[in-house]
């Protein structure tokens, strides 16, 4: 057993660019979950059309990054506006799966030979961070340190993804937690607690619905943008529902309706998930498990996270930091 | 450094096998090359010749389909190649979609390119082929032969669905986990059928049964608990997509990422009846689903346990005090519903082939089967199941076969913005 290995990439795993990328998706879930009560099950979409925004303008169009950006910015709040007109007035299970098929369309689209030309079909497309990776002020080399015996290093271009990243996870904390403290913040608490009446008080329910759509959706579009630039490449699976469910596991565990729920989900959430499996691949390569496969290693995992979602949901709903009463688990 | 830069490899695979994610999990052999799956009518086709060339020509190597009806080819350079598939070593009945049997993918550094051949059957001999003609009289041919697929889609989904809509009904619950239901029907009957080599037909009674037992168990110890405990419906919502999950590998440990067909029925000749080809069993399996359908429609007018459930389901409160057993009506719905969920994915199983993901990928359309008749409705379940397997099959005359679904979702997204209740809905349902 190589516990050097597993400790360093554990360690390694509570920052990695995995973590970044997860811990902004999930911000913005925590923005449409945890503060507004809305079940937006479509958030990979969010993710999807700003890493696919991105890339196609890049590589197809030729424009070079900044654009790009810009696009993915624009397909996600359009994606929120798309998505939020006909849904937002609906209860919170239509809301849900509502919110899955409009992924899904997005998702299979992306995927499909129809469009080979524009997405990459199920190969995606690659070959558009250059312009991103030439604004990094790292030199070529491995950065990091010595933790003891165990070594925590990162080569620079993800070093630079990491830095952008963490960058972005602050700016987006502090928004939330300036935002959720002022008045717009506290209608959309009163939307997850009662929508009547809030209405009642001549407030625009779909309206503050749809912008919190707008701002979660966005915030999740800069995960999608981390995750092309430290891949290098979009995938159309990669922006399943199971994602979503990951994000939303994620938010739970950290607590919804916390500013730093959804980032601490997303550090413990990876690092539980790395160590479970480098562990367990270690112990059935070097032959102390034998009634599993490397191959059903992968799987086990996420059998973990499955259960780890019920018993979350059943014993703490609140996860590690959250408010019992702050939790929109209940029907309206 | 040496250390870290083998640890940052390791922990970079273990990404990209994470990124990769389930929904390709394809062989982990394969690092940099070509591969693909032959497959015919969702059977797999193996014995098939496939030559790799680059694309000056220069040959690299030929492979054959192996019983899964895949194949792969490692290649040194990552660019261009030349797939060629042999058309002569294709079994009598098959033929590739479009004619053209080569194809020119290009491998990326480090990645696995998958090669698309479709196949389809061949038109019988003397017969004009469907894609030639393309007069009038095919287009009505085709439009009568999708509507039929259509109907046998729909009448599996509406299995489904009734299941999904009763436990709705009853409890409220939204059930992300009903799609690994259906899987569990099919694998289960997979496991009688191949693994203790059972005929299917008494594998597939066995699995139902089975399935019905752990419908009744799934409500007796979980989710009957949750509710005693006071667990919200949002909670509970979540709570089914974690039981999602956890069901999805762990039939992916016992039944492996591959795809698998029952070991008998599975390649049978068409018959032809009027203007439709199918294989006998899909007429029998049909015939089963509106049997099922039926009777199932039939004990909840008809019944006492079934015109509770319909009390149940308008009005727990009120139907618990008029001295029903609301407990009991439910963990009969579950078992119920557990066993016609199993029964939708034997006939899945048998139209298409058996994977561990086969009830997540119908776990949508069921969902709009469901929503576009009503949420909570029995009937419109049926109905909108019905309408949800048309509208996929008849819309392929017009959008390709791989959009098929989303035509489906998009209605599904229309109707909840002009008629939110669905169908045979009551207003005050969407609240």
């Amino acid at each position: 057993m190589d516990w050097i290995t597993i400790i360093s990439t554990t360690l390694k795993a509570a920052i990695n660019v995995e973590t970044v990328l997860y811990a902004l998706a999930a911000i913005g879930i925590n923005i449409h979950f945890g503060y507004t009560g809305l079940l937006n099950f479509g958030q990979a979409a969010f993710m999807g059309v700003a890493g696919y925004g991105l890339a196609v303008t890049v590589t197809v169009l030729g424009l070079p990054f900044w654009v790009g950006i810009f696009v993915g910015l624009a397909a996600a709040v359009l994606l929120a506006l798309l998505m939020g007109i006909p849904t937002l007035q609906l209860r919170a299970d239509y809301l849900a799966i509502v919110t899955i098929a409009a992924a899904e369309i997005i998702r299979l689209i992306f995927r499909s030979v129809a469009f080979k030309d524009v997405f990459g079909g199920s190969d995606g497309r690659r070959g558009f961070s250059e312009g991103f990776h030439a604004l990094s002020p790292f030199p070529e080399g491995e950065y990091g340190f010595n933790l003891g015996p165990i070594p925590i290093f990162f080569p620079h271009w993800q070093l630079w993804v990491m830095v952008v990243g963490w960058a972005l996870i602050a700016l987006c904390c502090g928004i939330v937690y300036l935002l959720m403290k002022s008045p717009w913040g506290r209608v959309l608490k009163a939307i997850r607690e009662d929508e009547d009446a809030v209405r009642s008080l001549g407030k625009s329910v779909f309206s503050y619905k749809m912008q919190s759509l707008v701002l979660g959706g966005v915030i999740g579009c800069l995960g999608g943008f981390i995750y092309g630039l430290a891949a290098g490449s979009v995938q159309p699976d990669v922006f399943g529902t199971e994602t979503t469910f990951y994000l939303y596991t994620m938010v739970i565990l950290g607590g919804a309706a916390r500013v730093l729920g959804p980032v601490v989900g997303a550090m413990v959430f990876w690092v539980l998930l790395v160590l479970i499996y480098n562990t367990l691949a270690e112990a059935v390569g070097s032959g102390y498990i034998t009634f599993l496969t490397v191959y059903q290693v992968g799987a086990v995992r996420w059998i973990l996270v499955g259960l780890g979602l019920i018993l979350l949901l059943i014993f703490r709903p609140q996860g590690i930091f959250g408010d019992k009463r702050e939790i929109a688990i209940d029907a309206r | 450094m040496r250390r870290a830069v083998i640890a940052f490899t390791a922990f970079l695979g273990g990404l990209v096998f994470l990124l990769a994610g389930p929904a390709n999990a394809g062989p982990v052999d394969c690092e940099q090359g070509l591969r693909g799956t032959l497959r015919l009518q969702g059977q797999p086709v193996n014995g098939v010749k496939i030559a790799v060339t680059t694309e000056g020509g220069q040959p690299v190597q030929e492979v054959t389909t192996n019983a899964q009806g895949a194949w792969d080819v490692e290649v040194e350079q990552p660019g261009k190649y030349k797939v060629t598939l042999d058309v002569g070593t294709l079994p009598q009945n098959a033929e590739i979609r479009g004619g053209n049997n080569t194809r020119t993918p290009t491998v990326y550094e480090g990645n696995c390119s998958a090669v698309l051949f479709a196949l389809q059957p061949k038109g019988a001999p003397g017969q004009p082929q469907q894609q030639d003609t393309g007069g009038e009289s095919s287009f009505w041919t085709r439009a009568a032969q999708l509507t039929f697929e259509g109907f046998n889609l729909g009448l599996i989904i509406a299995l489904a669905a009734l299941g999904l809509s009763l436990i709705y009904g009853t409890t409220g619950l939204t059930n992300f986990a009903h799609g690994e239901l259906v899987t569990l029907g099919a694998i289960l009957a997979y496991g009688f059928n191949v693994g203790l080599g059972l005929h299917l037909i008494p594998a597939a009674i066995l699995a139902v049964l089975v399935a019905g037992a752990l419908g009744y168990g799934q409500d007796r110890f979980f989710w009957g608990q949750l509710r005693r405990r006071g667990t919200g419906i949002i909670a509970m919502m979540i709570i089914s997509i974690g039981v999602a999950l956890f069901l999805r590998y762990v039939m992916l440990i016992f039944f492996g990422g591959e795809n698998e067909a029952f070991a008998q029925y599975t390649a049978q000749p068409g018959v032809e009846v009027g203007p439709i080809t199918a294989a006998p069993k899909n007429f029998v399996a049909m015939g089963i689903e509106l049997a099922v359908l039926v009777i199932v429609g039939f004990a909840l007018l008809r019944t006492r346990t079934g015109k509770a459930a319909r009390a149940v389901a308008d009005n727990p409160a009120l139907a618990a005090s008029s001295g029903i057993n609301v407990d009991r009506v439910i963990r009969i719905i579950w078992t119920l519903g557990g066993a016609i969920a199993a029964l939708a994915g034997v006939m899945l199983g048998l139209s298409q082939s058996l994977k561990y993901t086969m009830g997540q990928e119908i776990l949508l359309l069921i969902f709009a089967g469901v929503t576009l008749g009503g949420l909570g409705t029995a009937f419109g379940a049926l109905v909108g199941s019905l309408v949800v397997g048309l509208f996929i099959q008849v819309s392929t005359l017009w959008v390709p076969p791989e959009l098929k679904s989303v035509g489906a979702l998009v209605v599904l997204i229309i109707v909840l913005l002009v008629r939110p209740q669905g169908i045979l809905g009551r207003r005050e349902r969407i609240g």
